[in-house]
């Protein structure tokens, strides 16, 4: 296991991705945000965080957390334990920033369309990523709010880890 | 994370880890049906066969249900409208529809292990909807999860099941799972009901006093008394059950606590549940109907990756 990114260049990522979206989305009462289990629920937690932090009208801010298993396009293949859901505020005519850990093919992201549409018809989705691999994209999908793009090989595994210090990593799993 | 068999042919045969994983999909699942769209898209293009060699509303309903929630497409037979009423035998009769290629089976039928049968024969997952006086595993998983979601545990629960047991694969099924989840059961109903030698066989108590188990118990699954499976008259009359054996507002309220009451449907309305019980506040009846459509999804989901891998 190889640290891509130790707990100081995560926290940076995440205060810079916390500013992007302040700056492009003035309006916090209409604005969700909504992590993608369970990478991307850890990194929106910490977003949350500081947005709190950061800005007095963040409270308007609403938090979610998407769990994709049922919209898996590999389900026949691959029979998967869901995580839990909690998205408990309309999403209708709001703007939904999805956020994940690793952007890889972009499956999730179609995946986590498809079940959000499920939820109620947002104004605009946002996407917001820590970790790019764009080179290895499968579908048209292009991150709003990019924390780092990281060049990597195909087989590679890249991974949020939360250490047991409850400190973030993105972390280059073995093969 | 996946079951440890192939089939859901009943609870006998399943682990800790398999109920345990089916109830916490079916929490999943219940969150899906509590959503502007009740619908998700995880067996698309499975083909699920609906079997129904005896008659059901509730169970057939709530199958139907969960597969159309799953996306799946489905195939509905009933046997007083089918070939089988010509004499087609079930093996050729399920042949048949196999070889139109579909991936699951699920199945009641009036004789006991007719699923077994099936399971051994065609390569289809196979869901018991209650077979004979065997099994209903879908009953009992949904009757766990309701008794989860009302008091929070399984483990350490007292729970009676209280009337038919001697005809009753509710019953069995039931015993097998709380006992596998750490409840403890106790069986009530008159000696004639109940199989001799229960007690060993199962691991269960017996009682006869229905007022000394109610006092015991934290919930109690009260039983349809099945007329159609009694070849011999077992009690004098039903008006004769209910005074015995019938639970009523009366009895309840001069419990000094109050006990969760369950029954999987249908009701027999004054013989074995009077009617200001069975529509009280004490009465999770129609929530265990709601709760049967997401632990059917939860079972069909988790079964539907292994008819296509293996």
């Amino acid at each position: 296991m190889q640290v891509i990114l130790n707990n100081t260049e995560v926290y940076n990522k995440l205060d810079q991705l916390a500013a992007a979206i302040t700056a492009s989305n003035p309006e916090f009462s209409s604005t969700v945000i909504v992590g993608i289990q369970q990478g991307g629920a850890i990194v929106s937690q910490f977003l949350y965080d500081r947005l709190l932090k950061n800005d007095p009208h963040a409270g308007l801010l609403k938090h979610g957390k998407l769990d994709i298993t049922f919209y898996r396009d590999d389900v026949r293949n691959k029979i998967l334990a869901p995580d839990p859901m909690h998205l408990p505020f309309s999403i209708e005519g709001k703007t939904v920033i999805l956020v994940d850990d690793v952007l890889f093919t972009g499956r999730t992201i179609k995946a986590a369309l498809d079940a959000l549409f499920d939820y109620g018809r947002p104004e605009r989705v946002q996407l917001c990523v820590l970790v790019d691999r764009k080179e290895h994209r499968q579908f048209p999908i292009q991150p709003d709010y990019t924390g780092i793009a990281i060049p990597s090989n195909r087989a590679d595994k890249l991974k949020l880890l939360i250490t047991q210090d409850n400190e973030p990593q993105v972390v280059l799993l073995n093969q | 994370m996946q079951l440890s068999t192939k089939h859901l042919l009943g609870i006998k045969n399943l682990t800790q880890e398999d109920i345990s994983l089916i109830l916490s999909t079916a929490q999943q699942f219940k969150e899906v049906l509590q959503r502007p769209v009740k619908k998700v898209p995880s067996l698309r293009e499975v083909i699920i066969v609906n079997l129904f060699y005896e008659n059901s509303t509730r169970t057939r309903i709530s199958f139907e249900l969960a597969e159309k929630r799953l996306s799946a497409d489905i195939i509905n037979f009933t046997a007083s409208a089918s070939s089988a009423a010509k004499g087609e035998t079930l093996l050729d009769t399920v042949n048949n529809i196999l070889s139109m290629k579909v991936d699951m089976v699920v199945m009641r039928h009036s004789a006991s292990g007719a699923p077994h049968f099936l399971a051994e024969h065609i390569p289809a997952a196979i869901v018991n909807a209650g077979d004979g006086i065997n099994e209903h595993p879908t009953q009992a998983l949904l009757d766990a999860f309701s008794i989860q979601e009302k008091t929070g545990s399984l483990a350490g629960r007292k729970v009676a099941l209280i009337g038919d047991i001697m005809h009753s694969r509710v019953a069995q099924s039931n015993i097998y799972l709380l006992k596998k989840m750490g409840a403890s059961v106790v069986v009530c109903g008159p000696p004639t009901l109940i199989p001799k030698h229960i007690a060993q066989a199962l691991g269960v108590d017996v009682s006869y006093n229905l007022r000394e188990t109610l006092e015991w118990c934290d919930v109690a699954n009260v039983l349809r008394i099945q007329l159609e499976r009694q070849n011999q008259v077992l009690f004098s009359s039903l008006r004769e059950y209910n005074l015995a054996y019938g639970i009523g507002k009366d009895l309840l309220d001069s419990l000094n606590k109050e006990v969760v009451i369950m029954h999987p449907g249908p009701i027999n309305r004054g013989v074995e549940l009077n009617s200001d019980v069975a529509d009280s506040k004490q009465s999770i009846i129609l929530q265990q109907v709601e709760n049967g459509v997401a632990v059917r999804m939860a079972v069909l989901y988790l079964l539907s990756g292994r008819s296509v891998a293996e």
